[in-house]
Formats: C-alpha cells, structure tokens, sequence
C-alpha cells in the first residue's frame, strides 16, 4: 500500500545514499575554504606592502632581503606560494603579526573569547525577544503588534549600527549613566579572576567572583543589547515570514479541525514545521554578528576580534587582518554546513 | 487622450490595443499601488528631498565644507548662522551633509551599476549553460557567499588603498553574489519554457534568448533585491567611512563626519548625531521604498 | 431531541472584506443535516467549501459569518464561546480534507497526530490511546497498523493518507462528518476504497454526512440528498433518487456536460451560464 521502499538502500549497489552525500558535503567544503584562502591569497599578494621589508625593516641589508625573500618563498612560482600558504594556514599558521610580535593564531586565540561573549549575548537577546515577536506578528497579522515588528525591523535595517552605539553611550552611559563606558572591565576589577574560558562573564561566575561578574556585566550590557537588537529585527522578520506562511497550510486548518486551542495550533503545529528553519536563520544571525561586532567592538573599544582585525589594518599588518578573515570566514562555512546538516538528520521529509 | 481624464482611461482599459498600452498600464497600475502605500510615498519623498539636496548643495549651502575656522568650533546648532552647528574645526555642519549627499549617491549609484549587472551575466550564463560551467560559476559564487561581507570589503580596501572608489569595488565584490543565485534562478525557471523553444526554431542563438529574452525577465525580482540592498551599500559605505577606510578626510562623506565627531560625542552631541541621521534617512528611504515596490511586482508576500 | 436536525443553517452568508469593497461567497443558504448522507455540488467558487468550513467557524478574518441560524444539535454556534466552540469541532463535527499531502502535518508522525485528536476531547491514558488509535487504524483497513504509527505522512501513499485523516476525524466519534472533496486528489484505483470506508463508517455510527464534491454523478450515486450550488447561492435541491427530473438549467447543464456510458451521446454540452441565475433567490434545503 505504501509508495515508499524501506530497503536501506540495499538494492542499490556500493555506495549507501548517507555517504554520498557526507562526501559531497565534504567536497563542497574543502572547495569552498579552498577559495576563501585562495581570495585571501591574491588580496595578500596585491597588497601594496612589501613583505619582505615588513619582516626585516627598512635597514636591513641587500644579503638579509635576499634571504628572507627565499625563506618567504617568495622566489617561488605562485601555486607552489599558494600551497605553501594553505599547508600554514592548515596546520593553524597564519604568520606573524607585525603589529603584536606574536603569532597571529595566539593573538587571535586571546581576541577571540571577548567577540564570542559579544555575539552570544547579542544573539540570545535577539532570540529570545525576536522568535515570539515574529510569531506573535504572524498570528496576528495587522496588529498593532504586527506593525511592532515591522517597525523594529526598518529601524534595525536602516540605522548604522556604529551611531547607535554612540548614542546608546552617550544617553546610557554620558547623561544616565546607567551602564558602565568603553571597555570590558573597570580597572579595578582587572586581574582578579583567571582566565577559563576567556569569557569575562563565565569565568567569573565559575569562580563565584560576583563583584567582577556585576561589573562586567554593566560593561557588556550595552553593546550586547545593541548587537541584539539587530539579531532582533532580522530573526523576528524572517519568524514572521516562516509562519505566515505555515499558518496558511492546510494541516493547520486539520488541527484547527481537530479541536485544538489556538496555543496549540500556533506552537504545537505550525511552530513545530519552522523549527529546522529557524535554527538556521539564528546560526545565520550569529555568524552576522561574529562580523557585525567589527564596528561595535571600535565604538565600545572591546577588545575582541573585530577590534583586532582592524586596528590590524589600519597599520598594515596583513598576516593579522587575513587570520582573521580566514577564521571568521570558517566560522560562516561552518554554520552553513551546520544549518545544512540539520535539515538531513532532523526533518523527517529530508530521509 | 489630450485630457488627463482620457489617459486615465486609457491607461485603466480592460483591453489594450497595444502592446505598448498594455505595458504602460501594467507601469501605471504599479504607480497607483505604490502611491497608496503610504510609508512608500514617504520614502520616495525623503530620497527625492535627498536627491534635491546633493543636486543644489552648491546653492543651498550656507558655507563652503572645507573652509575651517577654528575661532568657530564646536558651535552648537542654530548659533551663529549655522543650522547644525560647527564640528571641531569651524566647519559647517550642514553644508558639509550636503555635500555629503553627493558622496553617498555617488557610492550606491556606482556599486548599483556594478554588481547586479556583474551579478545578472554570472547567473543568467550559469543557469542558462548548465553543465560544469553552471557548477564553476556557483561554486565561486558560494564562496564569495560565504565570506562575511564587511570583512571581505576591510581586507580588499586594505589590498587597495583606502578610498571612495576601492570602496565602491570592494562593496560590488562583495555584493555580486546574491544577485547571481536570483538571476540563476530566473533563468532556470525561463530556460524549458515554450516560448524560449520558439524562438530556438526561429534560430535565435544562446546569446540573444539571453540578452534579449532572459534578462528582461530578470529585471523585475533583481530591481526590488537591488532597492532592499541600497540601504545595506549606504550602511557598509559609511561603515568602511567610520573606520577611515572610505572616503578620506576632509571629504565630507558622513561616516567619516561620525568618526570625527566620535570623540566629542559627550559633550558636543551634535557633531557625531547630525551625520547619523542622515544615513538613517536615506537608508530607511531606501528601505520603505524596498518594501513598496515588492508588494507593486512580487505580491506574493503582501504586506497588509 | 431525535427529531432535531443534526445540523440546521438558516440564511448563512460567508463574506469578505477586500480593498474593493465586500465579497459574498456564500449568500443566504438555508438547509438541514440529518441522519443521512447530504451531498453538496458545485463549481469551485460556488461556496461550498466556504460553506463546510463556516459550520465549523473556520472562516478568519477578513472572513465573516452571518446567518439567522446555525446550529449544532440546537446549539447555536455562531454565539458560542471559543472554548465550547473547540470541543464541537472534532468532538461533534470533523471535517476531512482534499489533499492528505498537506492536511497532515509533515514533522508529525501518524500516531502522533492520531492521539492528538483524541486527547483533545477525551481524558484517556497513553497505553489506551494508543490502543484505540491502532483499533481505528484497523478500521480504515490499514493492514499493519503498528507500523504505519510510527510513519510521516510522506511515507504513506495518497489513500493511505485519506485513510489516516478519516481514522484521525472519526477517532473521537463526532455526530457530523464534513468530507471536502475527500477523494479527488487521489488516484482513481483508490478513490472507491476510500469512498467505501466513509461509507460503512459513517452508516455504522449513524453518523451525519455533508459530501462536498463537484462531481455531480458520484455525489448521486453516494448520497441520499442532493443540494446544487451556484455562485453561493442553492439553485435546487432534490432526492438523489430523483436527479433525473431536475429542472434547474444549471443542473440540468451539468448533466448533460458529463459522459454517460449506458446513454452515450454525439455531442457533450458546454454549459451555458445564464446571469439571471445569479440573482435568482436560494432555494431552501431544510426539512
């Protein structure tokens, strides 16, 4: 009676369907990083610096340039340049920063907590307001709070997110003084607790410093709220968009049939088919604001990746600015295999 | 048809003589849907007033933007003679957004004229070859996707040099891609339909049932991404502007205007927030303009 | 009590409120549901879907219901509170859709969905519910019920699924069964099937059925009465039994525009719409 075969496959020979598409998934992948480092490749190479006087200075001695410029590789053909750059890059080196003296990967692992305690306190606070924003604007459509949403969401779409957070500074912190100014920690609280997971917040909450914990806290509330606001007005919009067009289908009218209360119909059916999806636009909206934290990590001089990466380039130091490229740019094709993967093991219809 | 009345009319028939009348209704029809979203009059009213401004600036400007007067800075707006006040170095505030108005437009009139067209041949070609040119085209496409674009216009501007033009090009670089997977998608929806097969009859080769008949086709669904986009290009231009990467002082360009006024931002509110509202005018312009032209030619999500 | 119509409509209209101004879909409809299998004929656009779905207060807005009466065993519905009004709908009427492909939750499994629509009317334990969700699964004549439990509806065929849905409807023994177009979207080698169950199932409960289909002969071969609607309105209304002798041109227009073997004929009709119809006032259909 039923159209559909449960043989696992088995009648189609060698290669079970699982594991095709794990290999395609992966080919895609290395494809995909294999481009990112190609572009960051060229742009190193157009780069109007000379590497070589980056590394050793301008006063160094024909005899010292020559040689560096054999140990770069730099006499070498381009693609053999470009595989040595991907074994580096690879094997997780991306160089020194000029810049720092370090090496950029130490750099970045330093950078990196404070944008990742950004994002994700950024990203919760879009979640958690932005999802029941968009699916109570669906439900009721042309609502007051339908208008709500959209409102949020132009505002959010067309306000330059470094202004915003000048005057978020100046209202919250200058005229208020609600919250606490730049930076990450008052410096009477710096010190104090070891690093775990470099994550001010966290750390200090394992370690039961609650001082600490309040006055990190009122640093990060700010520009996390900003950063959220955005996530806000992008999850709540694509929410709403997702359960619109559920609420329209069919088996909501059946579970309407059924008898069930408007709860849920609304949460039990129709939320329940854009979960998948869902979980996709905030991994998106995360990655967004891994790379949105860029401008707010200037106003609110944090010192996270955003803020490395630039002043990186505003003096030059390539090797740093690539790094850092590279790893957030991984950081997307991650979430995008992620969100990819999601939908292969966890919507029934995809099996 | 001399009166008004008339071409009204002619315009509303039920059944157009023409296939130029057809069209010309379809557009005005269009017209009047805009016309009653009101946010939308709104917007184009704002960008219109935008437009005005950065045409005229040289007539409407009280003062020269470059002409520093230290003994003037720092003026709080309205005094003396100037509308929105003085930044650090004396100068008027409101003639320099009016010139920065040009920059602006400047920018988003370029990377417009760069990156849906880079982004229409990539997706039409793509779709309409198939095969591994198809799977090359969007393959590279995918990676430019999966580039965060801010960071990939920081690191080609850093490549380039800073300014207005490595600017306009590190934007188009990075905004082409969405427009080639739309055009793609356009294409393939084209490509197997019958009166594509016609023409092939006729004789028509790949490259006029592209350029002549796919691309037309595009237009519409690539107009309203293009419109939504414009606010995006104003915000990652005044971005790359703040972070010194854009236009170069002492070019009025608005988010370099932020930048310098970031550091009197306590005490002289006015020199960093003036700017700030004028990208949010344009771009929420930009916005509501968006959101009206997709309900006029894609009403499929209708805004009620 | 007994001699009370399962289901009484009085004057019903379904309106819609547009931009243009305010369209009827349904115009002032009168008729009665016994014990007995009604069958409602039409075109789309006629308003019979609208019809079915307004005895279920599903229309929402902009859509509006207006009638002198609609009541359910003598319970006006149109005045109901929301929480009375979902313990009817399922409880005392269900309804079952066109297409199973998208009347059932895709991220749902069958039995989920089954004990779902029990549970929203009755207080049974989960080892109970199961067992009567696999009992009437067996009444549907799904061979292994146990199996098709755990399934997603895009693992069963199209009249599978139009079995899961009528076993999903009838679970909580409603008195009125609102079958929209139930078999047109299935293959014609099940439609019968799928038809028979409703059949046997609804005579055995002594069930009310609305049979809402445009296909004019299968609704007389089915059905004991026949209403025939037009542009919202009932232009005629007859005994199955006697369709033959109907005196509508419309009606008759539809007869003569489908093929019949045992009379077959050179020329089929194309059905000419005469605007009078239109505005022609409903016939009533109570008893």
């Amino acid at each position: 009676m039923t159209d559909t075969t449960h043989g696992e496959g088995r009648h189609t020979p060698s290669f079970p369907p699982w594991l095709k598409t794990t290999l395609t998934t992966l080919a895609t992948v290395a494809a995909t990083i294999l481009g990112l480092l190609f572009v960051t490749f060229m742009i190193g190479r157009v780069m109007p610096i000379d590497p070589v006087l980056a590394v050793i200075g301008e006063r160094a001695t024909q005899e010292q340039y020559d040689q560096t410029f054999r140990d770069l590789g730099l006499d070498q053909p381009l693609l053999v340049q470009f595989w040595i750059y991907v074994t580096d890059v690879l094997q997780g080196d991306f160089g020194k920063s000029i810049r720092t003296g370090q090496e950029v990967t130490t750099d970045i692992a330093r950078v990196f907590p404070a944008t990742l305690e950004l994002a994700t306190l950024g990203t919760l606070f879009g979640v958690v307001l932005g999802v029941p924003l968009g699916v109570i604007a669906a439900v009721r459509r042309g609502s007051w709070i339908d208008q709500l949403a959209r409102f949020v969401g132009l505002i959010g779409y067309s306000m330059p997110i470094f202004w915003l957070g000048l005057v978020g500074l100046l209202v919250f912190y200058g005229i208020l003084g609600w919250v606490a100014g730049p930076g990450r920690l008052g410096i009477f609280y710096q010190g104090i607790v070891e690093p775990i997971t470099g994550m001010i917040l966290v750390d200090s909450a394992l370690r039961g410093e609650w001082a600490v914990f309040r006055n990190a806290f009122s640093h990060i509330i700010l520009p996390a709220s900003l950063l959220g606001y955005y996530s806000l007005a992008y999850i709540s919009r694509m929410t709403r968009s997702f359960m619109l067009e559920q609420l329209g289908s069919e088996y909501v009218t059946t579970a309407r049939v059924k008898g069930l209360s408007e709860w849920q119909v609304v949460w039990g059916h129709a939320f329940r088919n854009i979960r998948i999806q869902l979980v996709t636009v905030i991994a998106l909206a995360y990655a967004n604001l891994l790379e949105g934290s860029v401008l707010t990590e200037i106003i609110f001089a944090w010192p996270g990746l955003g803020q490395y990466i630039t002043t990186s380039l505003l003096a030059n130091d390539m090797n740093s600015v690539l790094g850092g490229t590279i790893v957030i740019g991984t950081i997307f094709v991650g979430i995008n295999i992620f969100s990819d993967l999601l939908y292969r093991f966890f919507d029934p219809r995809a099996k | 048809m001399s009166t008004s009345q008339g071409l009204r009319a002619w315009l509303l028939s039920e059944e157009p003589t023409s296939r130029q009348q057809a069209r010309y209704a379809s557009w005005y029809k269009g017209w009047l849907t805009l016309r009653s979203n009101t946010l939308a009059m709104l917007g184009l009213f704002v960008l219109a007033f935008l437009i005005l401004g950065a045409i005229f600036a040289p007539l409407l400007a009280t003062h020269d933007p470059f002409a520093q007067d230290l003994g003037q800075r720092l003026l709080a707006p309205g005094e003396n003679g100037h509308f929105f006040g003085t930044d650090s170095l004396g100068r008027d505030i409101y003639s320099r957004l009016l010139y920065g108005a040009r920059i602006s437009l400047y920018i988003v009139l370029l990377v417009v004229m760069v990156a849906p067209v880079v982004g229409l041949i990539v997706g039409t070609v793509s779709g309409y070859a198939g095969g591994w040119i198809d799977v090359l085209l969007m393959r590279i496409t995918d990676i430019f996707l999966a580039f965060p674009r801010l960071i990939l216009a920081l690191a080609f501007v850093a490549a380039l040099g800073a300014g207005i033009e490595n600017a306009v090009l590190a934007i188009s670089l990075t905004a082409w891609p969405p427009y080639a997977r739309i055009a793609r998608a356009e294409t393939l929806t084209i490509r197997n339909s019958d009166y594509i097969h016609a023409i092939k009859l006729q004789g028509a080769g790949p490259f006029r049932i592209v350029t002549r008949h796919i691309w037309p086709l595009c237009i519409s669904s690539l107009v309203i991404r293009v419109t939504l986009d414009m606010a995006g290009i104003i915000l990652t231009a005044a971005g790359l502007g703040f972070l010194g990467l854009g236009a170069q002082p002492p070019s009025p360009e608005w988010g370099a205007m932020i930048s310098e006024g970031r550091k009197y931002i306590l005490d002289y509110w006015w020199v960093a927030t003036i700017p700030g509202i004028a990208i949010f005018a344009i771009s929420l312009a930009f916005n509501l303009i968006g959101d009206g032209l997709r309900d006029v030619l894609d009403p499929k999500e209708d805004n009620a | 009590m007994t001699d009370a119509p399962l289901l009484d409509v009085e004057n019903l209209w379904v309106k819609f409120r547009t931009r243009t101004g305010v369209f009827d879909a349904v115009r002032g409809i009168s008729f009665t549901l016994g014990k007995e299998r009604l069958g409602i004929v039409g075109e789309s656009g006629s308003g019979k879907s609208m019809t079915g779905r307004a005895v279920l207060r599903l229309i929402r807005p902009p859509g509006l219901i207006e009638a002198d009466r609609l009541a359910v065993h003598g319970e006006d519905i149109l005045s109901l509170p929301d929480k009375r009004m979902r313990q009817l709908r399922g409880g005392r009427v269900s309804m079952i859709m066109q297409d199973p492909k998208f009347s059932l939750n895709p991220v749902m499994t069958v039995g989920q969905q089954l004990i779902e629509a029990l549970c929203a009317h009755e207080k049974v334990s989960r080892s109970e519910a199961r067992k009567r969700t696999l009992d009437m699964l067996d009444e549907v004549a799904i061979r292994d019920p146990k199996r098709v439990y755990d399934l997603y509806p895009h693992e069963v065929s199209g009249g599978m699924g139009q079995r899961i849905m009528i076993a999903m409807m009838l679970l909580p023994n409603p008195e009125i069964l609102i079958a929209d177009e139930p078999t047109s979207a299935l293959d014609v080698s099940v439609q019968l099937q799928v038809l028979d169950i409703i059949d046997t199932l609804v005579r055995d409960r002594g069930m009310g059925l609305m049979f809402i289909s445009h296909d004019l002969n299968l609704v007389a071969k089915f059905c004991d009465r026949i209403v025939i609607m037009y542009a919202g309105r009932i232009v005629e209304t007859c005994k199955a039994s006697e369709l033959r002798n109907a005196q509508h041109p419309y009606t008759q227009g539809l007869l003569n525009a489908v093929p019949d073997l045992e009379h077959p004929r050179d020329h089929l009709e194309v059905l000419k719409r005469d605007p009078a119809w239109r505005d022609a006032p409903s016939v009533s259909a109570r008893i």
